[in-house]
């Protein structure tokens, strides 16, 4: 095999990795965005508030990040449900939450970044965990164990909304709400009340991408900025509202960049997820895999 | 008030600002001055897509950054003064607002936003990787010697901000009493109504994109000879975004004045707190403003001081013929 193809498999497989933590990433926005409407820009922040919880836990008390950011989805669920409720009183009821509603989370984006910066100052920080050193090879391709594992942590999460979406009653009801208001209404369910619940849950995946995100890179507050395109091109590329779609194109998005980055440098990576972002926004903004 | 009679009068509001900075000594205010202008430009842009239309743009720094870019890059390659590369940034930048509009406003407006929040990162990294301006290093921008009339190069770059900022509230003025504007608050209004009446929405949005992208880049175009030093991660910041956002919807967003407002207030109190505080904190406050106005007085301060005059119109539902009846009643 040649050293090029060598080259190209081990980006291939590292944005495979990649992207499925970009999926963990995106899911978030594609249930606040796809399912219920509201375009939560603020996710990119709260996730880089997941990592610093995680960063904060684990240089205090040596606890391992992704147990944080799995015991931090409880506070994130009812930051969640507080903010939607915000949300709707503010916004939603009024009908003003296109304008007011996109500057209402651009707000609390600035908030959080500015807030995570005045804490933490702008330095890197990085989490301590035994699996983030080695390194698995298989001929030329290196698997990175911190890598590994939030690609296989976001694989689960993924499956697991996938089940909790078909199975429940709840699942279901937010899969509806963003389709019939009204007849959800005639089911016996409250649309403001699933509604709540569902964004209580994106957020609180924002927690455990957080603390993929801090497992895979070091962090400073201002990153969550260059994920809002990546992660919206994500959900748009994979269909509003459907999670296989989502992590499919999380994948698409991870190896196109992994393979820029091999061959034309990393500091172009950033303009491939707009590539692919105004691609589907003007080709097809069903998406992959959308329904409409 | 008639067009002719208001631009009259901004055209004296802008002669009094140049007249007075000349009898300022301390430099530092006009530089102060300068900031506050400079927002009163990006705040009137923004708002006539933001306000007038209903479309939010998050990407005011990529239009500034092109702006400031491209007088950067000119200027070294080919001497130009101020005056050429303003035009030059503005139409520019009037092309990309038309290009992004014409790929994503035909959708639903929340694409439009996103795709503006995802521009500024491309653009910040075609600068990064652009040698020819520096790259991540960033550039020194040589100041000419002599200032034409003016006696310190920062009197006549504040002259120019001054004609820019007095030309794009005239603008957004214009605009806001003809046809085109009422066909803009027709769109926000109810978009699929304003397209069964005849308003020509999608070409409407496109003139209002590229109007607004144009002001934005004009703006950004005197900045590198304002700061002589620019590199992409602070002319790339998030507070020229946010402050853009932040100055319409605290001022208000169906009228000129609401901007203007927005930035004066929000502009002085930045650079008071940059000097008594600190340069984040003041940012923190501006988010926190946003957030509060937003849920709080959606209308602005303008609102505020109308449900203060007892005028009961609901400018949620029809801001302009709420505007209009109400000058209509004042007006002998």
């Amino acid at each position: 095999m040649g050293q090029y193809a060598g080259l190209l498999l081990d980006s291939i497989v590292s944005g495979v990795l990649v992207g499925g933590f970009y999926a963990a990433m995106a899911v978030g926005i594609s249930i606040a965005f796809g399912m219920l409407g509201i375009s939560n820009i603020a996710h990119p922040a709260l996730i880089l508030l997941g990592s610093f919880i995680a960063y904060v836990l684990n240089s205090q008390f040596g606890l391992d990040p992704i147990l944080v950011g799995l015991l931090a989805t409880v506070p994130f669920y009812f930051l969640g449900t507080l903010l939607y409720t915000a949300y709707e009183f503010a916004f939603e009821r009024r009908g003003t939450q296109l304008i007011r509603g996109l500057a209402f989370f651009f707000g609390l984006l600035f908030i959080t970044e500015v807030g995570l910066q005045l804490i933490f100052g702008v330095d890197y920080r990085l989490v301590e965990a035994p699996y983030i050193g080695p390194s698995y090879n298989i001929g030329p391709v290196s698997l990175p164990v911190r890598m590994l594992i939030p690609f296989l942590a976001s694989v689960l999460l993924l499956v697991g909304l996938q089940i909790f979406f078909a199975r429940t009653f709840t699942g279901r009801a937010i899969m509806a709400v963003a389709q019939d208001k009204f007849a959800l209404q005639l089911m016996g369910a409250a649309p403001v009340r699933i509604k709540r619940i569902a964004f209580g849950l994106s957020t609180a995946t924002a927690s455990l991408a957080g603390a993929f995100l801090i497992i895979l890179q070091p962090v400073e507050p201002s990153m969550g900025r260059d994920y809002i395109g990546r992660i919206f091109a994500i959900c748009v590329l994979g269909g509003i509202g459907s999670l296989p779609g989502t992590f499919i194109a999380a994948v698409i998005v991870g190896v196109a960049e992994s393979i820029t980055a091999t061959f034309y440098g990393p500091s172009w990576s950033p303009a491939i997820a707009f590539g692919f972002l105004l691609i589907a926004l003007v080709v097809r903004p069903a998406g992959l895999f959308g329904r409409a | 008030m008639s067009n002719g009679r208001f631009i009259l009068l901004a055209c004296l509001v802008g002669v009094a600002l140049v007249g007075a900075s000349t009898f300022v000594t301390n430099e530092y205010y006009v530089f102060a001055a300068y900031f506050v202008l400079q927002y009163v430009v990006l705040a009137t842009a923004w708002n006539i897509l933001g306000g007038y239309v209903g479309y939010v743009n998050f990407g005011t720094t990529a239009f500034l950054a092109i702006g400031l870019y491209s007088a950067a890059a000119l200027n070294k390659w080919l001497d130009l003064p101020i005056p050429v590369l303003i035009p030059i940034a503005g139409v520019l930048c009037g092309a990309v607002g038309l290009a992004m509009g014409y790929l994503t406003i035909r959708l639903r407006g929340v694409y439009f936003t996103i795709a503006t929040l995802a521009l500024s990162v491309v653009v910040q990294t075609f600068i990064t990787n652009w040698d020819y301006v520096g790259g991540s290093r960033g550039i020194y921008i040589m100041r000419p010697t002599d200032a034409p009339v003016f006696g310190s190069y920062v009197a006549y770059l504040f002259f120019l901000m001054t004609v820019l900022a007095v030309a794009s509230v005239i603008v957004a003025r214009v605009i806001e009493r003809s046809t085109f504007g009422f066909g803009l608050a027709a769109i926000r209004d109810d978009e699929t109504a304003a397209a069964a009446s005849g308003v020509p929405v999608l070409r409407l949005k496109l003139v209002a994109a590229a109007i607004s992208g144009a002001l934005m880049g004009m703006a950004g175009a005197p900045l590198p000879f304002y700061l002589t030093y620019v590199e992409p991660t602070s002319s790339f910041s998030l507070a020229y975004t946010v402050n853009s956002v932040a100055m319409p919807l605290v001022g208000g967003t169906t009228s000129w004045l609401g901007p203007v407002i927005g930035a004066v207030l929000l502009g002085t109190m930045q650079q008071a707190m940059t000097v008594l505080i600190s340069s984040s904190v003041n940012l923190l406050v501006v988010g926190v403003l946003l957030v509060i106005f937003v849920i709080a007085a959606p209308n602005g301060i303008l609102g505020l001081i109308r449900s203060l005059g007892g005028k009961k119109v609901d400018p949620e539902t029809n801001p302009l013929a709420a505007m209009l009846v109400t000058e209509k009643r004042s007006s002998p």
